[in-house]
């Protein structure tokens, strides 16, 4: 089971002077489902690039499914399902088509391919769409015909770029069961994304990227505990003369944040009451109090919080 | 540092692809239409001119395709303007299409190198070119039986089937260097317009250019008459540069046997001479320099197309 499937070791990319990517490490289990998380421009997308050997590395190596995508990418193409951040088809030619020529691509041959394209179809609900031209398509049904085209493959490692960008609620839930239903038949995913959520509920591990350092790597609630130091979080609404400090006083409390609505609040146990009586001891008019989940979005906050303030 | 794998693994499904979309695009209908229109009026025309002289000349089968008549230019001078013009269309937006649809990364994903994407698109360009000259070469040949009533000889067609391998390579040079400006260029739009100046360039203002940079080069000395051959050489050498040249002569010579020589020759070395039709071959061997041109001129231009994609980014 947990064989590295991808592998990236000191992997360095200099556009110029500019470094995309820096001493990158990175190990994949198989079967895993890994979450890079970042910012736009962080330099996910062309450490994926560097994985499929789309891209030469400027230095370092990387190894996917035992092969060297530098020197033997026809054979890491071959095992890997790339979906491309905001992916696109050839717009005249039918959901069908287009899988027919990427089928006709990998060497597969006609009556096998078609099968292939069938069952991946109905696997993704295209069916009803494959023979209408893609350029009448919504976003989220091109999005899942990248995936049927993925599934098509027959890859065992799946690297989606930014898969939910631009989908709506419905959509984009939709597109996690399937990420969800893939991981159950073994499927190694990598997925690169700035929306949190979407890691946080499917990915297995996660690793935050920041100006092309991996910053943290870990599991979701291991990061949470070591980043967030505690794993309560009480959002408060309050009015009154610099409250910031006279939460921070309040007995237990780790960190506080200010946001837009009131203050965000650390801790390792819950201190509820005590930030209560803090805040009208103090003099100030607590509208709101209550228990939060720590989200990834927590740690991500904090954590490039932390990597501005010591740049 | 050895790539394993073959390099041309699916350059023939791309290929098999790109004709496809080539074949059935809207763009190359209307240009079929335009270039049999313009070929068939261009054929009419001669045919009556060409009617007049059929007990003259042994090769008249040929005339129907270099004779023009007033105001129309002849078949060949059509080609050679229109072909480009074929080749620009279906290679400007071949590569930078890929990017602006963003199916680029997701066709490089798969097991195939870049090679393949651009040799099957040149190959598919220079196949849809071929499948239209030939169409049209049997049209206009068609018509000359019809019209002149007379089947061309063993001999003519012999000639006329190297004219179209060579018109075909002619377009074989524009499409690389569409090919490459499809590269070079992300907007299809700013590609399409760089080829066309390029064939503006060749096709109208070169003779002028020629003719203004010649006398510098060589200026002529009306009391020395070296100077004056020296001038015709400098003249012959830069408008050859051109492939539009380099096709016009190389048409003319295959087509018409009467002509022994390209570019200037002095009395002197016709001196003795037999004027006989030149055999097929020894036309053959008058045109090689100018097709080892046109093939130069090739190879070049999709040679830098070819490292330019290579080291192209993938990310738009």
């Amino acid at each position: 089971m947990s064989a590295p499937v991808i592998q990236a070791e000191a992997l360095t990319k200099r556009y110029g002077a500019a470094l995309a990517v820096d001493n990158l490490n990175l190990t994949i289990d198989e079967g895993e489902v890994f979450g890079l998380l970042g910012p736009n421009g962080a330099g996910k997308t062309t450490t994926i690039l560097m994985l499929l050997g789309l891209t030469e590395p400027s230095s370092g190596r990387a190894t996917v499914a035992g092969f060297d995508p530098l020197r033997q990418p026809l054979e890491v193409k071959r095992r890997v399902g790339y979906m491309p951040d905001s992916v696109g088809f050839y717009d005249h030619l039918s959901g069908l088509a287009n899988l027919r020529y990427t089928a006709a691509l990998c060497g597969l041959k006609n009556v096998e391919a078609d099968k292939r394209i069938a069952a991946s179809l109905a696997r993704v609900r295209l069916t009803d769409a494959a023979a209408k031209p893609v350029h009448g398509y919504s976003r989220g049904m091109r999005q899942r015909l990248a995936i049927a085209e993925i599934l098509m493959k027959g890859a065992s490692i799946a690297i989606l770029d930014e898969p939910t960008g631009g989908l709506d609620p419905q959509s984009t839930r939709e597109f996690l069961d399937l990420i969800r239903s893939l991981k159950h038949e073994g499927m190694t995913i990598l997925l690169s994304s700035h929306l949190l959520e979407l890691v946080q509920s499917v990915c297995d591990r996660v690793a935050l990227f920041n100006r092309g350092r991996i910053g943290l790597e870990g599991r979701v609630d291991d990061l949470m505990r070591s980043v967030l130091g505690g794993s309560h979080v009480i959002r408060v609404e309050a009015q009154g003369a610099d409250l910031k400090r006279v939460i921070e006083g309040a007995a237990g409390v780790a960190h506080v944040t200010e946001t837009a609505e009131g203050f965000t609040i650390e801790a390792a146990e819950d201190v509820r009451a005590a930030v209560a009586r803090a805040i009208i001891e103090a003099g100030g008019a607590l509208t709101r109090l209550e228990a939060g989940h720590a989200s990834i979005e927590d740690v991500y906050t904090r954590y490039f919080e932390g990597a501005r303030d010591a740049a | 540092m050895r790539r394993e794998g073959s390099a041309l693994a699916g350059a023939g499904v791309v290929m098999m692809k790109e004709l496809a979309d080539n074949l059935s695009s809207a763009r190359m209908r209307l240009l079929e239409v335009l270039v049999f229109v313009a070929g068939a009026g261009a054929v009419y025309a001669t045919i009556g001119e060409v009617r007049n002289i059929v007990s003259e000349d042994p090769f008249v089968f040929l005339r129907i395709f270099t004779t023009a008549k007033a105001p129309l230019p002849s078949f060949v001078a059509f080609l050679g303007f229109l072909i480009p013009i074929v080749a620009i269309a279906l290679g400007f937006d071949a590569v930078n299409s890929e990017f602006n649809r963003r199916t680029m990364s997701r066709l490089l994903a798969q097991p195939i190198y870049r090679d393949a994407m651009l040799f099957g698109k040149f190959l598919a360009g220079l196949a849809t070119l071929a499948i239209m000259l030939t169409a049209l070469w049997l049209f206009v040949i068609g018509l000359g039986v019809l019209l002149l009533g007379l089947p061309p000889s063993g001999e003519e067609v012999a000639r006329a089937f190297v004219f179209l391998v060579i018109a075909v390579a002619y377009g074989g040079v524009w499409l690389a260097l569409a090919l490459l400006f499809s590269v070079a260029f992300r907007s299809a739009a700013t590609a399409a317009l760089a080829a066309l100046s390029v064939w503006l360039l060749f096709a109208f203002f070169w003779s002028m250019l020629v003719s203004l940079a010649a006398p510098l080069i060589a200026p002529v000395d009306p009391d020395d008459v070296f100077s004056a051959l020296h001038n015709a050489n400098v003249v012959e050498g830069l408008s050859r540069l051109s492939p539009n040249t380099l096709f016009a002569e190389t048409a003319l010579a295959v087509l018409d046997p009467s002509i022994r020589a390209l570019g200037a020759i002095l009395s002197s070395q016709l001196e003795g001479a037999v004027k006989s039709p030149l055999p097929f071959i020894q036309s053959l061997a008058l045109i090689w320099p100018q097709v080892t041109g046109l093939i130069a001129c090739f190879l070049g231009l999709f040679t830098i197309a070819y490292i330019a994609f290579q080291r192209q980014e993938v990310r738009a």
